[in-house]
Order: C-alpha cells, then sequence, then structure tokens
C-alpha cells in the first residue's frame, strides 16, 4: 500500500475511505473528552480537573468535533462518496478531484479542531459560540470560526459534487424511480447543506470580526444585537440535524432492506412525503432552539406549529422503517442489530422531543439536562449507531473480508445498554432541574448518584464502542474473505467484485425494466 | 379484498392511537372546571407534562410493541427465506399517507393548542404583581426592588403575590432559572426580558443560570425567599431604613451566603 497513492487519490472509494479513518479517529477523540467531562462530573466538586475552563474545553471539543468532524464527514463524506456511485452504477463522481479537494479540506479542518489541546489559549464558547462571550473570552475564538468554515466549505463542494453525479452519471435505465432511499436521503441532506451552510458562515464570521476587528455586529452598546446571532446560527444548525438524520436514517433503510430482505414500503411516500416533506420543512423551525432566548411571542407560538408538523414527515419516514419489517426475512447479522438499535432509540428520541416543541413545556426544561438526553437519544446516539451499522453493512464490500459476527454483536448489545443507563437518567435528572454545561453542580446535591450511574453507563458504552472498532481494524486484516454479495442484495453496489477495483466495473452496468434496488427474489 | 382489510387496518390502528389524546382532552376538560382562582403557571405546567409524557409514552409503546411483533413473526426461518410483502396499489399507498398524515395532524394540533393555552399563562402577567428589576452579571444575580431597596443573590418575595422580574445582563448571557417554579429565560445586554411566577407558600429556593455564561457558569446560583407577607414587610422595613441611611452609590451588598458564590468570588479574583 502507498501512502502517496492514498493521498493524492481523486478515486471516489478511497476519499470516501480517508473520510471515514478521518472521522473514526474524530468520533474517538470526542468520546474521550465525553469521558473525560463524565469522569469529572462523578463526584460534586473538582474531581480530575480543578480547572473550570479545562472542562468548557472538553465540552466544547465534544460537541464541536463530535457534529462536524465526525457524524456530517462520516455520513455524507464517507458513505456518500463510497456508495453513491456505486448504487447509480457511475465509474466515478462528476467532479473527481474537487472530490479530493474537499477530503484535503476535512483533514485540515480535524487537525485545526485537535490543535485546540496544544495552544495555551483554546476555544471554550461551546459548539454554539454565542456571543457576547465569545467576543469577550480569552479563549481563541477565530480557531473556532476557521474550524467551521473549513470543514463547511468542504461539505459545500462535496455537495455540489454529488448532485451532479445523481443528476447526469446515473447507468443506462437507472430512473429516479429506482435509486436506492440512501441516495434520495443523500441529495435531501446536501440540499440543505447548499443552502443553509453560507448561513453559519455568515454568522462565524461576523463572530470573529466582532472580536478582532473591532466591528459590532452583536455589540448592542454600540448598535449590534445579541440575538442576531442566535438566528444566524440556528438557521442553519436546525437544518444540520437533518443533514444528519436524512443520511443516517438512509442507511438504516439500506440495512433493514438488505438484511430483511424485502421491499421498502410505500416507497415514494418515503421519498416524496418523508424525505421532500423534511426538506422542505427544515429551515422554517429554528426558533425551537429560541424559546427562552427572547424572541417575540408570535414567533415562538408560530413556530411551535411547524415545529409540531414536522412530526408528520419524520413520522412517515418511520412507517416507511417499520412497514419494510412486515412480512419480511429478518436475519440477525450485526448491522441489523444496529439498525434495528436506531429504530428503537429513534422512537425514544424523537418522542422525548415533542414536549420540547411546546414552549410552555420547554420553559421548564430548556438548557437542562433533558434537552441533553433527548438529542443524543435522537441525533447523537442514533445517528451513530447507523454510522456503525452502515460500516458494518458495507464492510464486506470496501474490504472484501468478513467482521467477527460473534465479538460484532456483543458490542452492539454493550454499547446499546451503555447508552440507555447514561441518557435514560439524563433526561429524568434534567426534568427534575440540572442545568447543562456545569463543570459543578454543588448546589445540586441530590444528583450526585444520578451522576455516578451516568458515569457508569458512559464506561460501558465505551467499551462497546471499543470492541466495534478493534472488530474493523482486526476484521481488515485477517477477516475471512467475504465474497462479493454477501446479503444476496440486487442493489448495484453489490454487483460489482469485492473491494471494487478503479473504475467500479469492468464494463459499466445497466439495469433492465424489472430490476428494483430492493426487488428481492427467492434463490 | 386483501388492500380493502389492510386499510381498514389502517383506520383502526388510526383510531386506536387518536383514543388515547382524545381522552386525556375530556380528562383535561374536567381538570379544568375545578382551576384555582390565581393563575399558577407551575403547575400548569406539571399537569400539561404530566399528559404529554402519558400520550407519548402510549404511542411509543404502541409502535415498539407493532416493530417487535413484526420483527419476531418476520425472523428468517425455513420457509421464509425472502420478504413476501408485495408492492402496494396505488388506493393503498395513498390511503398509508393520509391515514399517518391525519393522525399524526391531529396529535400535533391537540397539543399545540394545549401548549398555546400554557404558554399565555407564562406570558399574561396578573396586574397585583411585584415588580422587581434584575441585572445578571458575572456571576451574580443583582435584584432592585421598586423602592431602591437592592439584595444580590436573594430574591425576598411575599407569598400569595406574582412577581414579574425585568431582566438584562451587564456583560454575557445568563439565564434566570427556578426549577421550582418551571421557569427561566435568557437575559442579555440590550435587551429587556421577562418572566414571573407565583409563590404561593414560604418556602425557600434555588436559583440557578441556565445559559452558558462563562468560565464559572456552574457556580452561579442564588436563592429565592419566600416570606409570610407580614415577616416580608419587616424585612424591608428593615431595608428602607438601612437605605435611607445610607448615600445612594453604596447600595447593600447583600452578604454572600452561598459557598458557591464564595468560590465564585474567589476565582474571578484570581482571573484578574
Amino acid at each position: 500500500m502507498n501512502l502517496k497513492e492514498w493521498i493524492f487519490t481523486t478515486d471516489h472509494k478511497r476519499v470516501g475511505v480517508l473520510y471515514l479513518i478521518g472521522s473514526i479517529a474524530a468520533f474517538v477523540i470526542a468520546g474521550i473528552m465525553a469521558l473525560l467531562m463524565r469522569a469529572e462530573l462523578s463526584t460534586i466538586g473538582p474531581t480530575i480537573t480543578s480547572n473550570p475552563t479545562q472542562y468548557n474545553v472538553w465540552l466544547y471539543t465534544h460537541g464541536a468535533v463530535m457534529i462536524l468532524g465526525f457524524q456530517i464527514p462520516a455520513l455524507t463524506g464517507f458513505f456518500a462518496n463510497y456508495c453513491i456511485p456505486l448504487m447509480i452504477g457511475a465509474k466515478d463522481v462528476a467532479f473527481p478531484r474537487v472530490n479530493a479537494l474537499s477530503v484535503w479540506l476535512f483533514y485540515v479542518g480535524v487537525i485545526l479542531a485537535c490543535l485546540t489541546f496544544f495552544i495555551p489559549d483554546p476555544p471554550d464558547v461551546m459548539w454554539t459560540g454565542y456571543p457576547p462571550y465569545s467576543t469577550i473570552t480569552t479563549g481563541n475564538t477565530a480557531m473556532y470560526s476557521f474550524t467551521v468554515l473549513i470543514l463547511g466549505f468542504a461539505s459545500i463542494i462535496g455537495g455540489v459534487n454529488f448532485l451532479t453525479t445523481v443528476a447526469y452519471m446515473r447507468a443506462p435505465g437507472l430512473k429516479l424511480s429506482k435509486l436506492n432511499i440512501f441516495v434520495w436521503c443523500t441529495l435531501g441532506a446536501f440540499i440543505l447543506q447548499l443552502i443553509f451552510v453560507p448561513v453559519l458562515g455568515t454568522a462565524v464570521t461576523l463572530i470573529s470580526m466582532d472580536k478582532y476587528l473591532g466591528t459590532n455586529f452583536f455589540d448592542p452598546t454600540k448598535g449590534g444585537d445579541v440575538l442576531t446571532y442566535q438566528n444566524l446560527f440556528w438557521f442553519y444548525s436546525h437544518p444540520a440535524v437533518y443533514v444528519i438524520f436524512l443520511p443516517f436514517i438512509g442507511v438504516v433503510f439500506e440495512i433493514i432492506a438488505a438484511h430483511a430482505k424485502n421491499m421498502v414500503f410505500n416507497y415514494k411516500m418515503v421519498v416524496y412525503g418523508g424525505i421532500g416533506g423534511i426538506v422542505v420543512m427544515s429551515g422554517e423551525v429554528w426558533i425551537h432552539h429560541l424559546y427562552v432566548s427572547g424572541m417575540a411571542d408570535w414567533l415562538r407560538i408560530g413556530q411551535m406549529v411547524t415545529t409540531l408538523l414536522i412530526s408528520i414527515p419524520v413520522g412517515l419516514m418511520m412507517i416507511g422503517l417499520i412497514g419494510t419489517l412486515y412480512k419480511s426475512s429478518i436475519a440477525f447479522t450485526t448491522p441489523m442489530m444496529y439498525a434495528l438499535g436506531v429504530v428503537f432509540l429513534f422512537l425514544i428520541g424523537g418522542l422525548t422531543g415533542i414536549p420540547l416543541a411546546l414552549p410552555s413545556l420547554t420553559i421548564a426544561v430548556s438548557d437542562t439536562y433533558y434537552v441533553v438526553g433527548h438529542f443524543h437519544y435522537v441525533m447523537a446516539v442514533a445517528g451513530t449507531f447507523a454510522i456503525f451499522g452502515g460500516v458494518y453493512h458495507w464492510f464486506p464490500k470496501v474490504t472484501g473480508r468478513m467482521y467477527n459476527e460473534f465479538w460484532g454483536k456483543v458490542g452492539f448489545w454493550i454499547t446499546f445498554v451503555g447508552v440507555n443507563i447514561v441518557f435514560w437518567i439524563m433526561m429524568d435528572v434534567g426534568v427534575q432541574g440540572m442545568p447543562r454545561r456545569y463543570y459543578d453542580y454543588a448546589h445540586f446535591p441530590q444528583f450526585e448518584g444520578a451522576h455516578q450511574w451516568m458515569t457508569l453507563g458512559a464506561g460501558i458504552l465505551a467499551v462497546g464502542f471499543t470492541i466495534a472498532i478493534l472488530n474493523w481494524i482486526l476484521g481488515a486484516m485477517k477477516g475471512a474473505p467475504a465474497g462479493d454479495n454477501p446479503w444476496g442484495s440486487p442493489s448495484l453496489e453489490w454487483s460489482t467484485v469485492s473491494p471494487p477495483p478503479h473504475g467500479n466495473w469492468p464494463t459499466p452496468p445497466s439495469v433492465s425494466e424489472d430490476w428494483h434496488p430492493y426487488g428481492f427474489k427467492k434463490a | 379484498m386483501h388492500d380493502k382489510l389492510k386499510l381498514a387496518t389502517g383506520a383502526l390502528a388510526t383510531l386506536l392511537l387518536a383514543a388515547p389524546v382524545w381522552a386525556s382532552a375530556a380528562a383535561g376538560a374536567v381538570a379544568e372546571g375545578a382551576m384555582v382562582k390565581i393563575k399558577d403557571p407551575a403547575r400548569e405546567w406539571d399537569h400539561l407534562w404530566h399528559e404529554v409524557i402519558v400520550d407519548i409514552s402510549i404511542i411509543g409503546v404502541l409502535f415498539a410493541l407493532v416493530t417487535a411483533w413484526f420483527i419476531w413473526n418476520s425472523r428468517r426461518r425455513p420457509g421464509n427465506e425472502v420478504g413476501a410483502s408485495t408492492k402496494l396499489t396505488p388506493a393503498g399507498a395513498v390511503g398509508w399517507v393520509v391515514l399517518p398524515v391525519f393522525v399524526f395532524l391531529s396529535i400535533d394540533l391537540y397539543t399545540a393548542a394545549n401548549g398555546w393555552v400554557l404558554w399565555n399563562s407564562y406570558r399574561d402577567v396578573p396586574a397585583n404583581r411585584l415588580e422587581v428589576k434584575l441585572e445578571a452579571g458575572m456571576y451574580s444575580w443583582d435584584y432592585t426592588y421598586p423602592n431602591g431597596v437592592r439584595t444580590q443573590n436573594e430574591l425576598i418575595v411575599p407569598a400569595g403575590t406574582p412577581v414579574l422580574l425585568r431582566m438584562t445582563s451587564r456583560d454575557t448571557l445568563h439565564s434566570h432559572y427556578i426549577p421550582d417554579f418551571r421557569v427561566k429565560e435568557d437575559s442579555m445586554p440590550g435587551r429587556i426580558t421577562y418572566l414571573w411566577f407565583n409563590p404561593t407558600k414560604p418556602g425557600e429556593h434555588i436559583v440557578t443560570c441556565a445559559e452558558y455564561c462563562g468560565v464559572m457558569h456552574g457556580y452561579m446560583a442564588g436563592r429565592l425567599i419566600i416570606k409570610a407577607p407580614e415577616e416580608y414587610a419587616a424585612w424591608m422595613k428593615d431595608e428602607e431604613t438601612r437605605l435611607a441611611s445610607t448615600v445612594p452609590e453604596s447600595a447593600k451588598p447583600a452578604a454572600m451566603p452561598a459557598a458557591a458564590t464564595k468560590k465564585s468570588a474567589k476565582s474571578a479574583a484570581k482571573k484578574t
């Protein structure tokens, strides 16, 4: 294996694998931050550090790196890069060199984020970077702005690339009505990225201008307004939730269809109602992040209604998933365990979001551990389970080898138990009043026991994730040969050899009238 | 025939899902008849929260049971090597969109209506209120009463009078959160925000900061002390005489009671 070949590669599969390696590294780093925080919170008062700033830096790194360095790049970097050209029968993406540029930018962003640990004034502004704190802190806000800008730019050029690829490079005969659900989901996510990332770029740029160049966009004593930043930030960052949600639920659709060998239930409902509905509605709900920020009352009520209505497209997608299980033939493989895990975790996460759609109920639980528990269930954990399941699912295609099924399931169950301990308890103490982003909870001594349980749960889930990652590394090095199509799926990516050669197929594939990516037939 | 059966099942499922929602609507109507005279958003919050949690639990358990049943029934075994579901007819496909949309829509609108009613309780402040100004800063709460009396980190109010806080901040974002009264709202420089609550009986409650405001965010805490009206009047009289006997600038910096406050002051000193 030639390192130079990998660095300068323009092959979409290698770019994808580079994204995967980088994002898993980011996941490990951000995961260690979470464990450090949990260790610190296991007792009242200083536990492993007596410096609150140290804790705030961990918290900042955990949030920013998990979202911008792990989930978005793993989903729209690895899965989109690796799977989309294969699923549509293309030789590569439309702009292979632009694709290579995007992965370079991604690595620059991750390295920049990791420099946090080596500079004397690490950023401590949380992943949201709210002013006025971010403009008066001694921490390095510019570092935050540039990390966001570079990762955002990587994502935008990826979006242009994939929209073009799907529009122009589909195999002969592959109509839009025969695209994999994952391809549709990723298209939706990239449309959102293209529309909304520039808004985030504006927000973080203005923050740095306020701090370093003496402008006053967010300083009310000189004519600015504090709330403007929060609006700009969430105008992007709520759609960003769907940038994560859409591809991860797409991965879950692929896994469930392949391992249950069944048609996706009501394909058109999922594509038009579910994905289309989410793309259309995701930009009209950001105020629900600002329910206690002091926004106008009518706006809070208006977006309460839009927030509740977004349950409709999301609900249709859930019906699509559960309907696919009906009258199917389920093999309980490791990827399927993760996918089914997502269904249950997302059910808990989605339903606990309903109270948070109401400003009147949010007024008590906003900025508490309830919110933290909810979004970990719905996005963080469900998304991570989908990513892990997806890596297991396409592992035989990427490496040509098989992972260890036994240890895969062991890892799944340990993680599943761990996350439920952590985040269920987290929601419970949140309802009782535990605020988030606390280095210490001296005035809430009644929660010490719950915090210790959460720390224990975090330790358990870390063991589970470690087993999964070790399973991949060992499987890639010395797993048994997997064959070209171990799951017996008609989806196009399984029709080539494993691992696919440069150019993907010796002769470009074309599809027949009666072919469908979910048209499973009796062997 | 088969598709009609499917549609009928869908309709039945719709009714089953919607039933708990309407049932609790009826229950809510009964409870409303017995509402107390002075509004108490905190208690209304408990009521609505409980109701919503019950509703989502029912929906969640139903969905989970259906899913678990599908999974168990569909396990791969001899004679079931490949999925057997067939393509939906056009009517079936449309039906499976329209029915769920109506179920979700009815739940959404019902929840929204309830949420709006409670929201009005939180935002409509009773006229007979005690109005206190609050300036938040890193890391303390400074209260100013209508007569100019000031306290720090201790909000002292009489039982039985609704309290309105008009809030702003002198530095970063803060959020005045009283967990026992289920209420918080951010304060920030350049804007005035408000919240109100109804202290019904004497007691002491934690006030804590819920919006990340800086290094010592976790230590930014104070107390809400509710006194019996006559005790409050006596305390206020003492404060007034003390205020009159001092120059206005040196407004009383209240004794810092909580250990947390001491810590935060110490570390603030360390920082500078």
